[in-house]
């Protein structure tokens, strides 16, 4: 018996993160781009979220906003009540700890010159928690939760490790301020696929250990389908799915979604998709189509859709799609277009 | 777009009416000197490949599928680099040829689309102009001929308003477009064979599609022969006629791509497909991780290279290197001692081992579960006794 | 400016393939990793001796300091006493370097001599590193209007021509140890600044930094803990090459009259007494000590700079 350990989702109060209407937008002289466009969802306590999209879709600005590194233009993100976004920089510095992130690539992530114990040390001679003795007990121990060697490794730098092994010293690292909720920005995409399978597996573990909560933002589907519980599809700054992961795969509502799944290499030689492949280039986000943002890709794009945007509804209980002509076997579900 | 006897100064037979494979590769071995000693990326490999077809090369980093795709095009520094074996291509021995007689098959008759389009462009000349390079050094065409020659190649790889397109530099473009570009550049002079070098990794996953069809639909159209290297089987499981698997610098196996996936011999590929997350399976599923990492290319173990990491492994792994051999079917080449038969281990039954320095018990999330995900696999520790090879 | 380039040049020091071989980050990862399953004991990645010219130019260099601290205390000669009997001498055994036109020792006079030196091109130096330096560190991880303003600022001092400014300073404040030291060493803030700013700015960028302002660390942290340690290496090998231009700045100015003045020996002024009225034909040997110093000393100074770049930025390029 392996399945994971889903936990089951809390009741809807039980909300670690809310986010309402999140704009991000970047100005380059006189152009503003908005990388994210108006994007909510929230983030049930023991669940993991994906955020899914390709490049360009805005995932990864979110992923950065929430964990305040980058400033949102507007909107609010509220966590434990506090909306982050107007916090005061001193109680900002004392609440981030709470939330942590993981990024893409692990060697940039890790400071050269620094060594594995004092790196991982670090978030607690910060705030200055524990003896010398307590934070070497602690190190030690979470190194191991990891998978490194305390004794071989701790006096190394992370020159000396591979994307892999550095990859989980960054998540000892972060797991050390105690966080309660873990942002992963495409932890795995930079590491070949038998270490990826191990991260994914270790990321598993810890969250169960730890108690932590999760959002996975990746571009590989079937990555995020494993790893989570709920997906939220991005596309152009704007929120186009979001479902449960085994529900979005049997019956992915939006076009975007489908041609997703789609364009997924299954390797299974007989594998024939029965989905048309995506046409076209991604739009420039300085200039996003009118209307509904994938219309200019969208195989069943109607008059309808150039004009009137879409916004995100929820189709059947759990399961949200923007689209004025969801497809799947959700369509001519119980909401009306 | 017709083809002219230009510049080159070697002769190819006319496509299609080449007998026998149209490039062979034997016992190619190419190692790096370093501070830390030999690094033997390519440790005898051999191979061919037949007009018209596809073949996928697979393997993860340090396998040496990128140093091999290099070392076949002739690519390598001079310096601190052995190289052994031999490559013939279209009867000529590639492997014998200096670097000028190489630039007359580079573009011409052998071309390589490259990983990173954004390093493999120029950046600071147009588009046009790096496509018409080859065409006029190849082919011998005049500057007027071969500016409208790179438009209609433009095209031909589905950029849109290509006219306009010709004249932009590389960073207009999207990274989808650039490998196109690519593409276009490789495919100019229509070369027998092109070396694809994980074209479409850091890509998109639509864009990714949309490149793998268009190679596959320009491969069709003028019957090249297409070297896929990737570290992605599902890139190669439909896209692929055969498929080598490389792990540590030797191949490990190779079959026709159906046979590869419904009859899995080598416990590594069983284990490289088992460990990627499958859309099909439920969330939260749990992945059959292998352990460890590839091993030491300097001093690679003694026996069989993926015993450390094998769970299968038994004394005889250790201890002796397999062979590359085929049981039955021609086609199907494997290095195992204890091969997988419909899946299941034919490895002995033997004691097992409480060993706590196992490489099994060093890393978490590695030890294959009891039953896994996919229950047609034996996961247990103990495989069930077959009958011995 | 140093380039990190030239490591391709120097053969095999460079221990990462995906330097020299394109394409080869692959199986960078594969050695990589192999190198930490030797975890016993000793740096695996074995430190490439450092040569013998290291050493050598090492020692000169502790010499030459040596001789200039203890100065006071060694057995030497007055190097402004005038022995009338003994003018224009080569080496012999009473004056190890010979004698100037006015009969002074010139062992004397270069060890005295390399004072001043020294002096103003360490201490130059220190003044450009604290100040241009720190200025550097904070602005490029900071950015913002501080950066534009400070970016500005550098542009516009390294366009005024130095010597036209130096000449005019000096003029009107007169030439002595102290304010050449500091002339120059205000000279160096810009040029440290922008080498300095640009190394910060490469390393704020990384997510190691990100990673840390997450965990709440403040500014200061981050910078101290973070960049830092990062932008020492570059500071040091920079540092000791500027050290070596504002040497020979000194001389030049020495040779226009414009630093210590006499009867003080700098090494600048005895170069300039050693080619001033014909002395070349009648005693070389008076330019030709503190010249040779000189160039030794800058060469050594150059040659540990180079070395210890390598060294620092091998690790750097491991990663």
């Amino acid at each position: 018996m392996s399945q994971a350990e889903t936990t089951i989702p809390a009741a809807p109060d039980d909300v670690v993160l809310d986010v309402r209407d999140l704009v991000v937008e970047f100005r380059s002289g006189r152009q503003r781009v908005q990388a994210v466009s108006g994007v909510s969802f929230q983030v049930r306590r023991g669940e993991t979220l994906g955020l899914v999209g390709e490049s360009g879709c805005g995932k990864s600005t979110t992923g950065r906003t929430l964990v305040q590194v980058q400033s949102a233009t507007s909107g609010s993100i509220d966590y434990q009540g506090q909306d982050l976004n107007t916090l005061s920089s001193r109680s900002l510095r004392q609440l981030r700890t709470k939330i942590q992130m993981i990024f893409q690539d692990p060697i940039s992530s890790l400071n050269p010159r620094r060594r594995i114990k004092d790196i991982v040390a670090e978030p607690l001679a910060i705030w200055g928690k524990g003896t010398k003795q307590e934070r070497t007990a602690k190190v030690r121990e979470m190194l191991e939760a990891v998978g490194i060697d305390p004794d071989a490794a701790g006096d190394r730098r992370p020159g000396e490790f591979s994307g892999g092994q550095c990859q989980r010293i960054s998540i000892a690292r972060a797991l050390m301020a105690e966080p309660d909720l873990l942002i992963c920005d495409e932890p795995v995409s930079a590491l070949d696929v038998s270490v990826q399978a191990q991260i994914l597996n270790l990321l598993a573990d810890l969250k169960a250990r730890f108690q932590l909560t999760m959002v996975f933002i990746a571009h590989d589907l079937a990555v995020v389908k494993n790893v989570s519980d709920r997906v939220a599809v991005m596309y152009l700054g704007k929120l186009v799915e979001v479902a449960g992961s085994d529900d979005l795969y049997q019956a992915a509502a939006h076009p975007y979604t489908e041609a997703l799944l789609a364009s997924i290499p299954e390797p299974d030689p007989d594998h024939t998709s029965s989905h048309k492949a995506l046409t076209g280039e991604l739009p420039s986000p300085l200039n996003p189509p009118s209307g509904c943002r994938f219309r200019t890709r969208c195989p069943y794009a109607q008059e309808r859709c150039a004009s009137e945007e879409p916004l995100l509804r929820e189709l059947a209980p759990g399961h949200q799609v923007a689209c004025h002509f969801p497809v799947g076997p959700l369509a001519g579900g119980p909401s009306a277009g | 777009m017709g083809r002219r006897r230009g510049i080159r100064t070697l002769e190819f037979a006319d496509v299609g009416s080449h007998q026998g494979p149209l490039l062979v590769v034997e016992d190619l071995h190419t190692s790096f000197r370093t501070p830390r000693g030999t690094v033997r990326a390519v440790d005898g490999v051999s191979f061919e490949v037949y007009e018209g077809k596809t073949l996928g090369i697979v393997g993860e980093s340090g396998s040496g599928k990128t140093v091999l795709s290099r070392s076949i095009m002739g690519l390598l520094p001079p310096r601190d680099v052995l190289r052994s074996g031999t490559v013939h291509f279209g009867g000529h021995e590639l492997s014998a040829m200096g670097e000028n007689e190489l630039r007359a098959v580079w573009g011409a008759e052998l071309s390589m689309i490259f990983q990173d389009p954004m390093t493999a462009l120029n950046p600071v000349k147009r588009i046009g102009v790096q496509i018409a390079e080859s065409l006029v050094l190849h082919l011998g065409m005049d500057k007027k001929e071969a500016r409208s020659t790179s438009v209609e190649l433009l095209r031909s790889v589905g950029i849109p308003s290509p006219e306009e397109r010709v004249r932009w530099y590389p960073f207009q473009l999207s990274g989808g477009m650039r490998q196109r570009v690519m593409i276009a550049i490789a495919l100019a002079c229509a070369p027998r064979l092109v070396m694809a070098d994980e074209p479409t990794t850091g890509l998109d996953v639509t864009v990714q599609a949309q490149i793998l069809d268009l190679l596959a639909d320009l491969q069709r159209e003028r019957h090249m022969a297409v070297i896929l290297v990737t570290h992605d089987l599902g890139v190669v499981a439909t896209r692929a006629d055969d498929i080598i698997v490389m792990y540590a610098g030797r191949i490990v196996e190779r079959a026709p791509t159906r046979t590869l996936f419904r009859d899995t011999k080598m416990p590594y590929t069983r284990a490289l497909m088992d460990s990627i997350p499958r859309l099909a399976d439920p969330s939260g599923a749990r992945l059959d991780a292998i352990a460890g990492r590839p091993p030491d290319l300097v001093n690679p173990p003694a026996g069989c290279r993926f015993a450390p990491r094998c769970e299968y492994a038994r004394d005889k792994c250790r201890q002796q290197e397999p062979p590359l051999r085929t049981v039955g079917s021609a086609d199907h080449l494997f290095a195992c001692w204890y091969p997988l038969v419909d899946g299941v281990s034919t490895a002995p039954p033997v004691k097992v081992s409480l060993d706590p320095r196992s490489p099994s018990t060093q890393t978490s999330a590695d030890t294959p579960t009891d039953a896994g995900p996919r229950g047609d696999e034996p996961g247990s520790g103990t495989p069930e006794a077959e009958t011995q090879p | 400016m140093p380039d990190d380039r030239e490591l391709l040049d120097t053969g095999a020091s460079s221990q990462l393939l995906g330097d020299r071989f394109p394409g080869m980050a692959a199986t960078d990862e594969a050695v990589m990793a192999i190198s930490t399953e030797h975890l016993d004991g000793g740096d695996v990645l074995a430190k490439k001796p450092l040569g013998f010219l290291f050493w050598f130019a090492v020692t000169w260099v502790a010499l030459v300091f040596l001789a200039a601290i203890l100065a006071n205390v060694l057995p030497l000669q007055n190097p402004n006493f005038q022995n009338y009997s003994a003018l224009n001498q080569g080496p012999s055994t009473a004056h190890w370097l010979g004698t100037d036109d006015l009969g002074r020792d010139l062992l004397a006079r270069l060890i005295f001599g390399s004072r001043v030196s020294l002096i103003v091109g360490f201490c130059g130096v220190a003044i450009g590193l604290a100040i241009g330096g720190t200025a550097g560190l904070i602005s490029g991880y900071k950015g913002g209007k501080l950066d534009i303003a400070l970016n500005a600022g550098s542009f516009i001092i390294l366009a005024f021509p130095a010597i036209v400014a130096v000449i005019a300073i000096v003029t009107f404040w007169g030439a002595s140890l102290l304010h050449i030291t500091i002339i120059l060493g205000v000279g160096t803030i810009p040029l440290m600044f922008r080498v300095i700013r640009a190394t910060s700015l490469s390393f704020a960028q990384r997510d190691f930094v990100i990673a840390a302002k997450t965990m709440g660390a403040t500014d200061t942290r981050v910078v101290l803990r973070e960049i830092l340690p990062n932008v020492v290496p570059v500071m040091v090998t920079f540092s000791l090459i500027t050290v070596a231009g504002i040497i020979v700045i000194e001389g030049t100015l020495a040779f226009l009259g414009l630093s210590v003045s006499l009867p003080t020996p700098s090494w600048g002024n005895l170069i300039n007494e050693g080619t001033a009225n014909n002395a070349l034909s009648t005693d070389p040997y008076i330019m030709m000590w503190p010249a040779l110093s000189m160039f030794l000393l800058l060469w050594s100074i150059n040659l540990i700079g180079d070395r210890l770049r390598q060294r620092f930025d091998i690790r750097e390029g491991l990663l």
